[in-house]
């Protein structure tokens, strides 16, 4: 089943006297479970597609079919409500909310759930973070805890409301190499158990833990195809470690 | 977001900062506090000349010459004697004269007021003898040349001595004290009752004054729900006694003990107005002090509006989370201002001996007030961040 349907998506900004064309017509199905990477150079639109994706941007023209309900012609509650419900935000800059616990930042979008369920917030943010391997440090402020640590209360923000897929954009941007595989590895975890996962990155290392991968140039998708050597995250990590720790024996001993 | 939701995510937010918080409500508190504590002390200064005007007396009637020049004054011994005869609702009637003067006597001198006034003044201004006598009709109808005097008098110009019998002049004019008042303490202005030297009214109008006019006439009336019955009738009996035809302006006011009251504290409303809309100024300045505040806060917290658009809240949550923001400052400003204004109002009344009146009306206001501030002055900022758009909000550094 398609999660996401794109049918000639376009999107034109006019600057002046000038219009930028960022989006000149996609076509794109992502079907459940997968777990696709975004490239391309900057300026070659993939921002504007992730934009669309995430319902944080309207299209100039095109059809938008979001787990089968049309959102071309939604209304901005209606974006937030879609938001809310069916898209997990996964940000470079981890985007928490500062001077607020873990918890607390994981508990922030079942604030606005709309859905009239009797949920108990605490307890699912909760799992959440159990999830992400952050069960003992619940009211840890994002100042306290790794750049790793912080994408990871994003990672479990993401997934509270059990979104239809996780929009993640450059999500280890902003990390080390141990940091990185930490969090592709739970993303592949993630992936295994079932959950879509849109990732826009520039590093091909990173779209290689991804199972397709989508290279866009100049507003348009320019190759798609399946990631034929898919790295397991987990196992580079395993080997990085080990590795790292060779080099740091070695340096002891000279 | 319910009510509660949005009440706790604003109540967190403000207790994060909780310095600037209180900063921003200051302007409110201190608002809040001066309109409470104006009003109070106005209200409070009302009661205390209402009760010191009935101090004076009891269902007192007064007549007095109109305002103007002193010649428009046609008031004489005549009428008060008319008035003695005529009247049938008064239980004490007595002419009054008054003259500044100096008063020789014992160790030297004393600037005091002296009255002329005749035996019943003591009835009708509750006045009591504190040793000797007060002079008699007798002594009214021999003009003679005795005396009363207040404490202050004794004291000044006879210390610890006993002032009865002693020599006084009056001007050039020599006087014998006949007795000393009861001190009855300051009057309404803060000035000194007891200041005061009263002589027999008919000795005062030929030997002291000579010009044969009466400065007013005071008045009891036998009971309260007769004032007004004894009003009319004083005024139809000095008209008659003025040969005044009907459709002429009366030439002398007559007042009774209400209207008195009112006249009084109609100054110390207007005080207290006056005071209470300047006090009203600065909550208007504090409620601009947290828009101030609230509109550095939106663009300060751009990226966390951002982050919670993202992860689904509406315009409208945003709108109303800062709008609860603003409120919840302004209110708790008004509730520090009302704690601080009962504090200030208690240290006024137990130290200061400034009488003050708390009402629960003016409380009510304040806080009404304050949260309409924080509505009115919270909205725009509100709006602004309610109104931007995600992807920038996001991306703001």
């Amino acid at each position: 089943m398609a999660i996401i349907e794109l049918r000639g998506i376009k999107r034109h900004y006019i600057l002046g006297d000038i219009t930028v064309k960022a989006l000149r017509g996609i076509d794109l199905d992502v079907e459940s479970g997968e777990f696709v990477a975004i490239m391309g150079p900057s300026g070659s639109g993939k921002s504007t597609l992730m934009n669309t994706l995430g319902c944080l941007d309207k299209p100039t023209a095109g059809s938008y079919v979001l787990d089968g309900l049309e959102t071309s012609r939604a209304s901005s509650d209606e974006f937030a409500d879609i938001r809310n419900a069916k898209i997990g935000f996964v940000f470079q800059g981890f985007n928490l909310l500062s001077r607020t616990s873990a918890l607390e930042n994981v508990e922030l979008p079942l604030f606005y759930d709309r859905s009239g369920s009797t949920i108990d917030r605490r307890q699912r943010a909760e799992a959440a973070l159990v999830g992400v391997g952050l069960g003992s440090r619940l009211d840890h402020k994002p100042n306290q805890l790794s750049g790793g640590q912080q994408q990871r209360v994003a990672i479990a923000r993401a997934m509270v409301t059990d979104p239809a897929f996780i929009l993640a954009d450059e999500p280890t941007g902003n990390l080390d190499t141990e940091m990185s595989l930490e969090i592709m590895s739970l993303f592949q975890e993630l992936n295994e158990r079932g959950k879509t996962i849109v990732m826009v990155t520039h590093e091909p290392e990173v779209a290689s833990y991804t199972r397709r991968v989508i290279t866009m140039r100049d507003g348009a998708i320019v190759s798609d195809r399946p990631v034929a050597l898919r790295h397991n995250a987990a196992l580079d990590l395993a080997d990085w470690k080990e590795r790292h720790a060779a080099l740091a024996a070695e340096e002891v001993a000279s | 977001m319910t009510v509660g939701k949005l009440a706790s995510a604003s109540a967190r937010s403000i207790f994060r900062n909780k310095m600037r918080s209180f900063l921003t409500s200051l302007g409110i508190i201190i608002g809040v506090c001066s309109v409470i504590v104006m009003v109070a002390i106005g209200s409070g200064s009302q009661a205390q000349i209402k009760k010191q005007i009935e101090s004076m007396g009891t269902n007192l009637l007064m007549v007095m010459p109109p305002r103007g020049p002193r010649e428009a004054n046609r008031m004489t011994m005549a009428d008060v004697t008319k008035l003695r005869n005529e009247a049938s609702y008064l239980s004490a009637i007595s002419g009054e004269v008054r003259l500044s003067s100096k008063v020789v006597g014992g160790s030297g001198y004393w600037s005091t007021t002296v009255y002329g006034v005749e035996p019943d003044y003591m009835v009708i201004k509750n006045w009591a003898i504190g040793s000797g006598e007060f002079f008699t009709d007798r002594d009214l109808a021999r003009r003679a040349k005795v005396l009363v005097i207040g404490s202050t008098v004794a004291t000044k110009l006879f210390g610890d001595e006993d002032p009865l019998g002693k020599p006084v002049r009056i001007g050039t004019t020599p006087f014998t004290i006949v007795g000393v008042l009861k001190s009855k303490g300051s009057g309404n202005n803060g000035n000194d009752q007891d200041d005061v030297v009263m002589v027999p009214l008919d000795t005062a109008v030929t030997r002291l004054l000579r010009d044969g006019k009466i400065q007013a006439i005071e008045m009891s009336v036998v009971r309260e729900d007769l004032m007004d019955a004894a009003q009319a009738e004083v005024t139809a009996i000095l008209r008659e006694s003025h040969r005044l035809s009907d459709g002429s302006d009366n030439d002398f006011d007559v007042m009774n003990q209400s209207e008195i009251i009112a006249t009084a504290s109609q100054t110390a409303k207007t005080l207290t107005s006056l005071l209470a809309a300047i006090a009203g100024v600065s909550l208007i300045v504090g409620g601009i002090g947290i828009m101030n505040i609230m509109l550095v806060s939106v663009t300060e917290r751009t990226r966390e509006i951002g982050i919670r658009m993202s992860v689904g809240a509406r315009k409208k949550d945003i709108l109303l989370q800062f709008l609860a923001e603003s409120v919840i400052l302004s209110l708790l400003g008004g509730f520090l201002g009302i704690s601080l204004a009962l504090a200030l109002s208690w240290v006024l009344s137990t130290f200061m001996s400034m009488p003050t009146i708390i009402s629960p009306a003016v409380i009510a206001a304040s806080v009404g007030f304050a949260g309409a501030v924080g509505v009115f002055f919270g909205f725009y900022p509100a709006r602004k961040a309610a109104n931007l758009y995600p992807i920038d909000a996001l991306r703001y550094e």
